[in-house]
């Protein structure tokens, strides 16, 4: 493959790379208006590499700089679906972070960073590579979460994180090198291949391996047993950072299990389907009883996450294509929720008030029926009620795991809705039933009231038709290099 | 006139005026709301009787078929059509949300216009339900039909209305998740979502006892039968006067509907072999149940614990396999819409006056309110199952096609006869007849106008019902027959081995 086409299906981390180069030195000199032209590059520069992605989107399935790096249609989408979250995260925060003299242009060029980690996580096909993604994201998110550096605890939570999450890298790289000692590869697909007439030995070392792979994943997926990080991080950051974490790295962290479970150990299924198995139980469990006691709202949102995820690995754990889509369809669904419902509460923020407890939702039926309503359909969808896309999600995933033949966990997991539709029903209840305690109207700007708007509405109207972003997620596991079982 | 969409119409016109009185705002349009909402609910009201018109009661088919591909990923469609069995509730459902919205005319003050779109939006989901030949496009009209109801009561609802909306909730979604299941499953062993090709699908008696548990306990909650009915005294109680008597009328039919629709006809083999448990729980509900209603010291409750009772009955008419039971069933599913509906509004109504439900505050209201006293007598004897009332069609058939099944069943059944007649009965001697009880009561003013007009209208149907009840009967024949010989020819093969 010549160098060119290399450059081809890399076209769009290298245009984010330059880009922040660009940013980077362009706020340096321009100083009165460095914040705001940090922040439109940092739009613009996620529009032009949406476009990016999408023309390039169906050449798909090429591999680039000696097979490190693939370039293919899940991927495409995963990526897109990045762009979108952070570019709706950059808009709903940028109000809040000017309030708090945050917006410093930094701010933008580590989300940028981070957005470009996500994108090498989401393409690479050697697990170096995915390493080098995941650090060049979590590094850039460790930074973000104690960017309010001079709040303890904002900087108690970039600790936090920094230390466990360099704690689950660590485990990550550990089992990575298991995998090199047990195949002699550390490519994907030479990975995958290695398994036939492998021996005994190796096998175990594989083996080994394998549970510090999905130790990895799990903490940036953050599901239990390696949640610990997130109720914290997700409370302690403030919320625009919150808004970056709970969206985006998730979908990036699906790709990384994606092309390490499914991509190259596919022939390991039966055990990481077994760990999945109990991953996903313990947090879909754990994340929805913990939720219901919860008074700060990020905390609660932030353990709905958990059971969330959980849900999801449901999909992934089916380990057939249906299972794959259905799982990359939740995750999908639930960045646009978890945006939704943190924009919420950047909204309900005001100068120096944080809209910190469940409680600030009170009476939000009298102070602005709107948004009222606009948060009814993001709780409904979150707890999995038609019409909304939550429902759909929820739906293609128990299809997926019931075929697969995990009948008591899908009982479990409904169940568990059950439980977790209380402490939706309780937001729902505290807008609608209550009467507010404070009546100040809501202030925003009002691109943040639009864009807020269209995202409660894309939750509802997804839900009337989920059918196009479904055929998106089936056709996308189809052409993926992946082939279930194989 | 088939061209056009008349299911459609009936559910996206409430759906649509119910979002249309959302955009009138705050209370200080409440007029405008309201006569939206009016308008918006005759029409949705105009719209399903040509159903009954055109209904071709010869056939046991489906009519007026829509179908259009949803969600091709799972082979989902937009599939909607009617037979004998449903058509009656689309009419009945359409039917009290007029007097629903005109019931809350006055009553209701506040936030007038969310009030009348949930029942706006609420009704255009129950047609969905009932209009549903498609699993997941039923499930999501059952579900979504929640939501409303939980606002409802929430919002306009009594003292201790939080408590009793979690409850309805929790409750109904505890059920039909495992209907969520069931229909998945379904979906796995057929390949398709369609509930007219679930009817052939000849499941392993396994399966089928598997789904059959996971139907009798979705619909159970929603009917309610006994001992999972607890969720509906308390939101009767709480539920302001329209979320009642929706709630009476239209939502407790929808389960008893599910068993029609699904059960049966699904997995006829598990039906047969669990018919004693449902017929026990059924019995259970007509006779200690009605025990429980007599005991009731306030009014709402004592009507919701008859509901629970009545409806006992319906189900008990299902599981006896024969014409006369199913039949008698459905009447009696219809009937109690009307009464029930109306022993609701009536409760309203002197509610609105004295924000009492106590029996013990009332006594001697006819001296006040003779026209009102008129009334209530004849929804009273309706309930207790007077001859010539609606009340009476339904439970005669029932006991007779009992009596063909089982002379025991029917002795037992029949005591809801008397029981019906004696809490009813002496709930109207006690807050209606005897000497004026205290000045509260010699202050009540009889009924206005509109009361008059609603109270009015659901007597002519009441009597109607019970005196002339062959346009009632004779659209559900063919259907109901169709249903029986499925399930006889189903479970006369010998079930397919585990």
């Amino acid at each position: 493959m010549s160098f060119v086409s290399n450059l081809y299906s890399a076209t769009a981390e290298i245009f984010v790379a330059s880009m922040i180069l660009a940013i980077m030195l362009a706020t340096a000199f321009a100083r009165g208006i460095a914040r705001s032209l940090a922040y439109s590059l940092a739009q613009l520069t996620l529009i032009v590499a949406t476009f990016i992605t999408f023309f390039t989107l169906n050449t798909g399935g090429e591999h680039a700089f000696s097979n490190m790096f693939v370039h293919d249609v899940p991927g495409g989408v995963l990526k897109l679906m990045v762009y979108l979250s952070m570019m709706i995260a950059l808009l709903y925060g940028r109000g809040y972070l000017a309030e708090r003299k945050l917006d410093r242009p930094e701010y933008y060029l580590l989300a940028l960073l981070t957005t470009l980690g996500m994108m090498v996580m989401i393409t690479a096909n050697h697990l170096l590579v995915l390493y080098v993604g995941l650090e060049m994201m979590s590094l850039a998110l460790y930074a973000l979460v104690a960017f309010d550096r001079d709040a303890v605890r904002s900087t108690e939570a970039g600790m936090k994180y920094f230390v466990l999450g360099a704690l689950a890298s660590g485990l990550l790289l550990y089992g990575m090198s298991m995998i090199y000692g047990a195949t002699g590869s550390l490519e994907i697909g030479e990975v995958k291949q290695a398994f036939l007439g492998m021996d005994d030995g190796s096998m175990k070392v594989l083996l080994f391996g394998l549970v510090f792979v999905v130790a990895g994943i799990s903490f940036k997926l953050g599901v239990a047993p390696f949640h610990m990080w997130v109720p914290d991080v997700y409370q302690g950051s403030p919320t625009a950072v919150t808004l970056i974490l709970s969206s985006a790295p998730k979908i990036a962290a699906f790709a990384m299990a994606m092309r390490l479970l499914a991509g190259a150990l596919p022939n390991l299924a039966e055990h990481w389907q077994t760990m999945l198995l109990f991953v996903a139980a313990a947090s879909i469990m754990l994340g929805n009883f913990a939720a219901l006691v919860q008074r700060s709202i990020k905390r609660m949102l932030a353990y709905s996450g958990i059971s969330h995820m959980g849900f999801m690995l449901l999909g992934l754990l089916s380990n057939s294509e249906a299972g794959y889509s259905s799982a990359m369809f939740y995750v999908i669904v639930y960045a646009l929720m978890t945006l939704a419902a943190f924009g919420m509460v950047v909204l309900l923020s005001r100068d120096g008030f944080e809209a910190e407890s469940i409680e600030d939702f009170r009476g939000l039926n009298r102070r602005n029926p709107w948004f009222a309503l606009l948060m009814l359909f993001v709780m409904f969808s979150m707890a999995g009620i038609p019409f909304f896309v939550g429902f759909f999600a929820k739906l293609a995933v128990l299809q997926a795991v019931i075929e697969a033949g995990y009948l008591w966990i899908a009982v479990l997991a409904v169940v568990m809705s059950v439980v977790g539709a209380f402490y939706y029903l309780r937001v729902v209840k505290l807008m609608y039933f209550d009467e507010p305690i404070v009546n100040t109207s809501i202030k925003a700007s009002s691109e943040l009231q639009l864009m807020l708007s269209i995202n409660g509405i894309a939750v509802a109207l997804l839900g009337l038709m989920p059918g196009t972003l479904l055929k998106c997620c089936e056709e996308a596991m189809k052409a993926a290099a992946f082939a279930v079982g194989g | 006139m088939t061209d056009i969409p008349l299911l459609s119409l009936a559910i996206w016109i409430p759906i649509l005026g119910g979002v249309l009185v959302l955009a009138t705002g705050s209370d200080a349009n409440a007029r405008m709301a309201r006569v939206v909402a009016l308008l918006t609910a005759i029409a949705g009201f105009a719209i399903t009787i040509p159903l009954y018109a055109c209904f071709d009661a010869s056939t046991a088919a489906m009519q007026f078929s829509e179908l259009r591909p949803w969600i091709e990923h799972f082979n989902i469609n937009y599939h909607l059509g009617i037979d004998g069995i449903s058509l009656w509730f689309l009419l009945l459902n359409s039917f009290i949300t007029i007097i629903v919205v005109i019931a809350g005319w006055e009553s209701i003050q506040n936030r007038v216009a969310q009030y009348m779109a949930a029942f706006l939006i609420m009704s255009g989901l129950m047609n969905g339900i009932f209009s549903a030949l498609d699993g997941v496009l039923f499930y999501v009209f059952f579900e979504a039909s929640l939501i409303p109801l939980y606002l409802i009561i929430g919002v306009w609802g009594g003292p201790n209305r939080v408590y009793a909306a979690f409850k309805f909730f929790l409750f109904t979604l505890a059920g039909s998740l495992l209907l969520l299941l069931a229909l998945i499953c379904l979906y796995n062993e057929t390949g398709s979502f369609a509930i007219l090709d679930w009817h052939q699908a000849g499941l392993p008696l396994g399966a089928q006892t598997l789904i059959f548990f996971a139907f009798l306990i979705a619909f159970g909650v929603k009917v309610p039968m006994w001992p999972i009915h607890t969720w509906l005294p308390d939101a009767h109680v709480e539920a302001p006067t329209g979320g009642s008597v929706v709630l009476a009328a239209i939502a407790l039919k929808l389960g008893a509907y599910g068993f029609l629709r699904f059960a049966l006809p699904i997995v006829p083999q598990a039906c047969h072999e669990y018919t004693w448990l449902v017929l026990g729980l059924s019995l259970i509900a007509v006779i200690y149940i009605g025990f429980v209603a007599l005991a009731q010291s306030d009014m709402k409750k004592l009507v919701a614990y008859s509901s629970v009772s009545h409806m006992g009955f319906v189900t008990l008419g299902f599981f006896l396999h024969n014409q006369l039971g199913i039949e008698g069933a459905l009447i009696q599913m219809i009937s109690h819409g009307f009464v029930s509906g109306a022993m609701f509004l009536c409760i309203g109504v002197l509610y609105d006056r004295m924000h009492s439900r106590q029996i013990a505050d009332y006594g001697g209201v006819v001296n006040t309110m003779p026209k009102f006293a008129a009334f209530f007598m004849l929804f009273a004897m309706a309930n207790s199952g007077l001859p010539a009332t609606s009340g009476f069609v339904g439970e005669f058939t029932v006991i007779l096609g009992a009596m063909q099944a089982n002379f025991l069943v029917a002795f037992l059944a029949a005591t809801t006869l008397i029981l019906g007649a004696a809490y009813s009965l002496w709930m109207y001697k006690r807050v209606v007849f005897g000497e004026v009880a205290n000045e509260n009561v010699a202050r009540l003013t009889d009924l206005n106008r509109r009361e008059f007009f609603f109270l009015a209208l659901l007597a002519a149907c009441v009597l109607a019902m019970g005196l002339y009840p062959f346009p009632f009967t004779e659209v559900m024949h063919a259907s109901v027959e169709n249903l029986l010989q499925h399930v006889q020819q189903q479970t006369a093969l010998t079930p397919p081995p585990l």
